[in-house]
């Protein structure tokens, strides 16, 4: 890359000075991730041996992973966050592309109305009681339906797919029209593969949602067998509560309550962390400019 | 009706981008044929749109109506229809409670320290990373900072808890050496810095999204002229870069003001058991504990409704005010 020729040299020590900080920023981030990983990953001895957070590698071990996935609550609630999350992703984008092509030709029929609609819904909320009050008598309690049905559409992914697929000029779908095509047929066959990035994005956003959704779980679910991850999370790291042995899948002492180790603990912390670090990095790439920028900025 | 409030792209400016007009035949030509002629036309438009319109019309209407409990001595035994109407005495006990004003309190000033430590450092991060030459390097860094965004509340917390509670990182170190632990996470007079702190990590990196948007779209021919008039690059800096900022900052800044009563709900839940009430109850979470646990729905739902209305009447003058300064109106979720 060449400089531009007002962009002189830094001086040495402000390019070491920078670079320290960015250092930092970047070790800000990564240091409690890798910190967490590796306790998971650690024997019950190096746990010991640290006093407590391993820093340091020591001997590692999958044993905290295996007596999760052994059976018990945490298996169960990483199947319901993934159920949720996969069921609900779909649903949301489905519904989301396909309003979004709906209302991306301004001057058809109920277009501003419409669209009015949905944009009003950025300024005011429902409101918290009333919205428990609605899922309660519409029988959704204690249902993973409560988990997706009311968050199923979001205003601001619906109108940053609109932006971009009026964006895409007429000329290319024009043929298709013309040789009869139906609506649906063009925006599945013309509209959706030339808009890869903007709905890999947006799945993202709603897949985390759902995936990171905690809330809404400890309002509308109060059977704790159907519980996703982030409530587990919750219950049984940040406010340290004891599991059943058992719950964990451990059989050896029926009955007994003991808190679980820290390797569990931060093993369950893991499990909430991974699927965002594994899918991030595939869809970060479709962050810039063009997509969210172009969508954000208006 | 608001009808100059723009939501992130303006309804009806057409394409962003200045590229040609997608309506063609279905533009403004379209109004003159009869509503049959645009029905058979535009009907596999409108049915896609049903499902969406569906969802909105049931999870956030619907419930918008509900708040005529706020108005009733609702209870859930006999339903809406058959509560008695109680006018607006929900509204003027709320007046007279405490722990509203408190919760009010709080939420103003978290939103006002969070002004001061917060809302800079997504425009001087940006400032940094956009200085960061080489290409993959800066794709790089923008990845990592932007990363904690997707992280879940739960998770966040955790993570501080497991560096700064009372079992955490920095407390075990501190032991190490002979000090007594610390836990920053139960202690109420440094939740503040706490909950900021969060924030920080959470979405500053993010929040530099926008500002590199508008450092990318100065034009470097500024840069130039300058350099060759012998401007330094503080000079440039303070000449060039902050004055093209200027629009996404004020317009940003007005409008955090008018998200004034929002500070983030499952934030504070996470955390209100650990220090207490009287640091940790913003009004989100105060209308939660007095509904939900005593069953006080239509108190809860009065208290939903006045910071409702507040916060609609506020982002209503923050639009008004981004007018006033030439900038086009925009709300932002955040």
């Amino acid at each position: 890359m060449t400089m531009p020729v007002w962009a002189e040299r830094p001086t040495r020590a402000g390019a070491s000075v920078k670079g320290l900080v960015l250092a930092l920023i970047v070790a800000g981030v990564l240091f409690p991730i890798y910190m967490v990983v590796l306790t998971s990953l650690s024997t019950q001895e190096a746990v010991s041996a640290a006093g407590g957070l391993v820093t340091v590698p020591g001997e590692l071990s999958l044993a905290a992973y295996r007596e999760l996935f052994a059976g018990g609550v945490v298996t169960r609630s990483i199947g319901v966050s993934l159920g949720v999350t996969v069921v609900g992703t779909s649903l949301s984008l489905t519904v989301t592309v396909l309003a979004a092509y709906g209302l991306s030709r301004p001057g058809s029929l109920l277009h501003r109305p419409l669209l009015f609609l949905v944009l009003l819904t950025f300024l005011f909320g429902p409101g918290m009681i009333p919205s428990y009050l609605l899922v309660s008598s519409l029988g959704l309690i204690d249902t993973y339906w409560a988990l997706i049905l009311p968050t199923a559409v979001t205003a601001f992914n619906l109108v940053v797919m609109r932006a971009f697929f009026m964006n895409i000029p007429d000329e290319v779908t024009d043929s298709a029209r013309i040789d009869g095509a139906s609506e649906f047929r063009i925006l599945w066959r013309i509209v959706l593969p030339m808009s890869k990035g903007v709905t890999a994005v947006i799945g993202l956003f709603y897949a985390v949602g759902y995936w990171n959704a905690f809330f809404n779980a400890t309002l509308y679910l109060n059977d704790s067998s159907k519980w996703p991850l982030q409530v587990v999370l919750r219950q049984f790291v940040l406010q340290g509560q004891s599991m059943f042995v058992g719950q964990t899948g451990e059989t050896a002492i029926g009955g007994q309550v003991m808190p679980p180790s820290l390797a569990i603990q931060m093993a369950i912390v893991s499990l909430a962390l991974i699927p965002v670090l594994v899918i991030y990095p595939f869809v970060q790439k479709h962050f810039t400019k063009g997509v969210i920028i172009g969508a954000v900025k208006g | 009706m608001p009808d100059r409030v723009t939501v992130v792209s303006p309804p009806d400016a057409g394409p962003v981008g200045g590229l040609p007009s997608p309506t063609g035949p279905r533009g403004k030509r379209a109004r003159r044929h009869p509503l049959r002629a645009r029905l058979r036309r535009d009907w596999q438009l409108l049915l896609m749109t049903v499902p969406a319109i569906g969802l909105l019309l049931l999870f956030h209407y619907v419930p918008l109506l509900g708040n005529v409990i706020a108005f009733q001595d609702y209870s859930p035994y006999v339903g809406i229809k058959e509560s008695p109407w109680v006018g607006l005495s929900n509204f003027q006990w709320l007046m007279l409670d405490a722990s509203f004003w408190d919760a009010t309190l709080n939420t103003l000033t978290i939103t006002a320290f969070q002004l001061v430590f917060y809302f800079p450092i997504p425009i001087m991060l940006a400032i940094l990373l956009d200085s960061v030459v080489r290409p993959r390097l800066r794709l790089f860094i923008q990845g990592i900072v932007y990363m904690p965004h997707f992280f879940s509340w739960v998770l966040v917390v955790t993570l501080f808890q497991q560096m700064f509670g009372g079992a955490g990182l920095l407390a075990q170190i501190l032991r190490d050496h002979g000090w007594s632990g610390i836990d920053i996470m139960t202690n109420p007079d440094t939740f503040i810095v706490l909950v900021t702190a969060e924030s920080v990590w959470k979405d500053a990196g993010w929040g530099t999204i926008i500002f590199l948007a508008a450092l990318a779209a100065i034009n470097p021919n500024l840069y130039e002229a300058a350099a060759v008039d012998g401007a330094s690059r503080w000079r440039r800096m303070w000449h060039i870069t902050l004055p093209g900022l200027r629009p996404v900052f004020v317009l940003l800044l007005i409008l955090r003001l008018g998200d004034a009563l929002n500070v983030g709900f499952e934030q504070f839940f996470l955390q209100r058991d650990a220090v207490g009430r009287d640091a940790a109850e913003v009004l989100d979470t105060f209308v939660y504990w007095r509904t939900l646990l005593t069953g006080e729905w239509s108190y809860g739902a009065a208290a939903g409704l006045v910071k409702g209305v507040t916060g609609l009447i506020l982002i209503l003058i923050a639009n008004k005010v981004a007018h006033r300064f030439g900038e086009q109106g925009i709300y932002k979720r955040s």
